[in-house]
């Protein structure tokens, strides 16, 4: 075999390829289940932790800011691993993908809390001020009159702080949830093989490529233009 | 209740296993003094190239960067370090850490160079050229002093994140912080090493963290 031919033949094998990819097109659907299970549920929860933050009650906004900074301070594998092999033996059984899922959602909420509320403290005060003035109440005015602003503000960095989080369900893996890169290592491992593994990646940037292209339009769309 | 605390902050077994996670930790240290220099160099290299006025020097710089920002970490480590001995390639752990932190970090290091640098205004450049400095020169003393000034939020965020990427390298069976905590936990049966290594983790990022929500403030008003 030339050089070429084995290259081929290692990565891009067709017969390989033929007999795994139906398990990889599973491991796609369990990948975009839990990406749009995390940035719903994540985006959501974030959201509401920003808007008790807006009502000043120290107690709360403590709470939240440290909740927040342990869950952007903490490598996410950490955090998998601490609550997946250590709630069983605390006498809580949770499956892998319920773990993952609760995880990064938990820290794309911590992010989003973050990114919204820096939105909020950047609307300017008038807008409250005005809003209050019109006889909207205090709940009235951040739902109707702030945080439009603030989410618009927010658009950019939530989108990539999101792709970067869904693109962490890989991680799944290392505790079985039978992500793309899961089938695809159990694949190769049973073929000796490279190619499901190039499929993988392949997977993976064919459902992420939108994204990435999406947000570069995002920060180009709503850049403060300088002048 | 108790269970519980048996289970995540067991002290004794936390003292047995605090050699092991200290041994991981400067494993960790070590990759992140390798990575993150060279991810840095990659980015901006990127970031200038993403700028040249060449179409054929710009585009196939920006696939490059979708590219890598789109294929997730592990994924993109795991191809390197499984996928090139099946080419006839063999390469250590870390070898495999090193350049798969190099393909992500460029990537992500040179969008934060590339908005660093079109912050800057074309007139800086220009005058800079016009008092003699030669192109390099301009770039080295006006352009990116102030580039790396307006970005420099996102630089100290993404490289909180790729402190806590390297925690990856336990995957490919790296002996960095998380990889001996969970070799600790394996022994033990006990998730607390696994937390004294969140504990590291916490005291390490936790002051950077607290810095970027000031900075993001700061922007904001």
């Amino acid at each position: 075999m030339t050089p070429l031919e084995r290259f081929l033949d290692t990565f891009f094998n067709a017969a390989v390829l033929a007999k795994y990819a139906p398990a990889i097109l599973q491991g796609v659907w369990v990948t975009v289940e839990l990406s749009v299970l995390i940035v719903l549920s994540g985006i959501a929860l974030g959201g509401l932790l920003a808007c008790v933050r807006a009502y000043r009650v120290r107690l709360l906004s403590f709470g939240i800011v440290i909740f927040a900074d342990i869950f952007r301070a903490l490598p996410p594998l950490v955090l998998i691993l601490i609550v997946y092999f250590g709630l069983p033996n605390a006498g809580i059984f949770l499956s892998s993908f319920v773990v993952l899922y609760a995880i990064l959602t938990l820290i794309l909420a911590a992010f989003a809390e973050e990114i919204l509320w820096a939105g909020i403290t950047s609307v300017a005060k008038g807008q409250w001020e005005a809003a209050r003035s019109t006889g909207l109440g205090f709940t009235q005015a951040l739902l109707w009159v702030v945080l439009p602003q603030a989410v618009r503000l927010a658009i950019p960095p939530l989108t990539n702080r999101a792709i970067a989080i869904t693109k962490m369900t890989a991680l799944g893996t290392v505790i079985g949830v039978p992500d793309i890169l899961n089938q695809a290592t159990t694949a190769q491992s049973f073929s000796g093989n490279a190619s499901p593994l190039m499929l993988a990646a392949v997977a993976y940037v064919l459902l992420f490529m939108p994204f990435v292209v999406l947000s570069r339009w995002l920060e180009s769309r709503f850049a403060w233009r300088k002048v | 209740m108790e269970k519980f605390a048996e289970q995540f902050l067991n002290l004794e077994i936390m003292a047995a296993a605090w050699p092991t996670v200290v041994q991981g930790l400067w494993v960790t240290l070590l990759i992140c003094l390798v990575v993150i220099p060279m991810g840095m160099a990659g980015g901006l290299l990127a970031a200038l190239a993403s700028l040249s006025p060449r179409r054929a020097v710009r585009w196939p710089m920006i696939a490059f960067v979708d590219f890598f920002r789109a294929i997730p970490p592990l994924v993109l480590l795991i191809f390197v370090y499984a996928g090139l001995p099946f080419a006839g390639l063999d390469i250590s752990p870390f070898t495999a850490v090193a350049v798969a932190f190099f393909l992500n970090n460029s990537a992500y290091y040179g969008e934060i160079f590339r908005a660093g640098l079109l912050s800057v205004g074309t007139g800086q450049a220009e005058a800079a050229r016009s008092t003699g400095l030669t192109a390099g020169q301009s770039l080295a003393h006006v352009v990116l002093p102030q580039a790396v000034r307006n970005v420099l939020p996102d630089l100290i965020s993404n490289t909180v994140e790729v402190v806590k990427l390297t925690s990856l390298a336990s995957v490919v069976s790296l002996g960095e912080m998380l990889h001996q905590a969970d070799l600790a936990r394996s022994v033990t049966y006990n998730a607390s090493p696994i937390v004294l290594a969140a504990g590291i983790y916490l005291a390490i990022l936790w002051p950077c963290v607290r810095l970027i929500s000031r900075f993001e403030r700061r922007m904001a008003t």
